[in-house]
């Protein structure tokens, strides 16, 4: 059983006033999510990302469809049950969100006053949660003598007061310069290693979803138009809009005028060959070029880290014999493909 | 200097009136206005509490009173001051009126000032499972505390100002003893020893409110 399970899930926004039209900002999308999964939803802002995840914890009523956690269909709960529901998902926002008229400490303490535990226990556990994102020395701050990253942290903490099994992080990172975004990355990672908590992130920021993501969305228009695990999205990414994020970290082929330019400084034949597989690397093609007398340059390209695991893509500059250039390929080995650059 | 001593007397008697009229028309106007405010921010449309109508209704009502003008606003309430305090003259007519205006007035301060909350932290808090009472409680009251106190600041020295007309009703305080004994018998001494003591208690009041603003907003 899916932890999470999204069906044919529509939310329509009226028109605020007449003459606007009512806006579709999530277009009949299903998903499912497991428990204890990091599952990143994508996409370009007015995709409806943000809104899609608000459906999830109910923030916002859905028009049509259901939602299910834990096989329970939210969309039919009553406004309390929904605010007891609630305290079992956690949610981090972009700008934090913290109240600046508490303390970090009273901040955390928060969700626990909502659930109704003890003053005693409260200071305990707010302590504990303190400790474990590493901010036990700012208990007693207000949120604006923090920075970025710390005030993220505490929105952790905060989120994850209630024990939590789902965390809802929504463009958590977006706001924070890229070593902080870092910090809240590795944390996001260890609640979800060490605690086992499902999180499902929003964000249009590529390296949070290599870097996290067990399984990945993409969202355009409000529909999911791609969907799959982080790492074979991200190596064979099929539509338009998928391909363009991925572009974003993983250096694509060269294409058109670039590829145009490419040539004009390299002579020989074109060569890509991408690699998928830990088990191969550059080494076993060049390793086959080099034996077979192909004399080559590379051209182009990059290896990337996605989930772990080695992604490469390359553009060659080969000149030798066209038998010599095709045993070299046969050589390479499995994982490994090679085609010739056209255009 | 013997004009001085001869009335100050009087001076402190009718100071402590206008403290009493100025002080239990702000509680009692203060309070209202703060749930009229409080009120036609939750219930406007996007609200936590979104009522359109509730909302229409209210900001009518404030719509309607705000713009008359107090001493007008005094004199048309002696009925409604009958019924409430008992009569509709006096220092209780008077204090009953101010009330009144300074229900509505706050009820537009306090409505602006909530509007100035960020509605992540309503949503944050929402998020983590708050129901509406307990948002206004916990979030929206106390996010918008600084600029309230500031707003409500603002709201001691209007009454301070409405105050000064309590005598159309025969209520006292220093204003209608500025006017009745000071202006009306040309006597100088005695509306500007009002006056001195009128500049000294807005003063206080102003600063007060900014102390405790900025304690609040720790700036």
């Amino acid at each position: 059983m899916p932890h999470i399970s999204l069906r044919e899930v529509v939310k329509t926004f009226p028109a605020r006033r007449r003459g606007e039209r009512a806006v579709t900002a999530v277009d009949g999308v299903s998903l499912e999510v497991e428990r204890g999964q990091i599952y990143g939803i994508v996409g370009y802002s007015g995709a409806g990302k943000s809104t899609l995840v608000r459906l999830i914890n109910g923030l916002e009523p859905v028009t049509s469809g259901s939602v299910l956690i834990d096989d329970v269909d939210v969309t039919t709960l009553s406004a309390r049950a929904l605010r007891e529901l609630r305290l079992g998902i956690g949610m981090i926002f972009q700008r934090f969100n913290l109240l600046r008229s508490r303390t970090v400490a009273s901040n955390v303490a928060y969700p626990l006053e909502v659930a109704g535990v003890p003053r005693a226990e409260r200071a305990a556990k707010v302590e504990r949660l303190l400790a474990f994102v590493g901010l036990a020395d700012h208990a007693g701050a207000y949120p604006e003598q923090l920075s970025g990253g710390q005030q993220q942290r505490v929105g952790i903490a905060r989120a994850l007061a209630g024990d939590p099994s789902i965390l809802l992080a929504d463009e958590a990172t977006s706001a924070l310069d890229p070593e902080t975004t870092d910090e809240v990355l590795d944390l996001l990672a260890r609640v979800n290693a060490e605690l086992g908590v499902t999180i499902v992130v929003i964000t249009h920021e590529m390296e949070v979803v290599t870097r996290l993501a067990h399984r990945v969305a993409v969202m355009e228009g409000g529909r999911v138009v791609e969907e799959g695990p982080t790492y074979d999205v991200f190596t064979a990414p099929r539509t338009e809009t998928a391909k363009r994020f991925v572009r974003t970290v993983v250096r694509a082929l060269p294409e058109g005028d670039e590829l145009a330019a490419l040539r004009a400084k390299h002579d020989g034949r074109f060569f890509t060959i991408s690699f998928t597989d830990a088990a191969a690397s550059e080494a076993s093609v060049f390793g086959a070029l080099a034996r077979n007398g192909v004399d080559f340059n590379l051209v182009h390209g990059g290896v990337d880290d996605i989930q772990g695991r080695v992604y490469g893509l390359l553009t060659i500059a080969v000149r030798g014999e066209e038998a010599a250039i095709e045993a070299a390929i046969a050589e390479a080995g499995p994982g490994v493909s090679i085609a010739e650059a056209v255009a | 200097m013997n004009e001085i001593r001869e009335n100050l007397p009087d001076l402190l008697e009718q100071t402590a009136i206008m403290l009493q009229i100025v002080g239990l028309g702000m509680l009692f106007g203060g309070l209202a206005g703060l749930v009229v405010g409080t009120a036609l921010y939750v219930t406007r449309r996007g609200g936590i509490l979104a009522q359109p109508v509730v909302w229409w209704v209210l900001n009518a009502l404030v719509n309607l009173v705000r713009p008359i003008p107090f001493i007008i606003l005094i004199a048309a309430l002696q009925p409604l001051a009958r019924v409430v305090v008992g009569k509709g003259i006096g220092n209780e007519a008077a204090t009953f009126a101010i009330a009144i205006a300074a229900t509505f007035g706050i009820a537009r301060i306090i409505e602006q000032n909530l509007v100035s909350v960020d509605p992540g932290m309503i949503e944050a808090a929402r998020a983590m499972g708050a129901g509406p009472w307990r948002i206004i409680r916990t979030v929206i009251l106390p996010e918008a505390l600084g600029p309230v106190i500031l707003g409500i600041t603002f709201a001691v020295i209007a009454v301070v100002d409405m105050s000064a007309v309590a005598g159309l009703v025969g209520g006292e305080g220093l204003g209608n003893w500025a006017i009745t004994y000071g202006y009306r018998q040309y006597n100088e001494i005695v509306t500007w020893m009002a006056l001195v003591v009128i500049i000294i208690i807005v003063q206080l009041v102003q600063a007060l409110g900014n102390m405790l603003a900025r304690k609040v907003m720790r700036h």
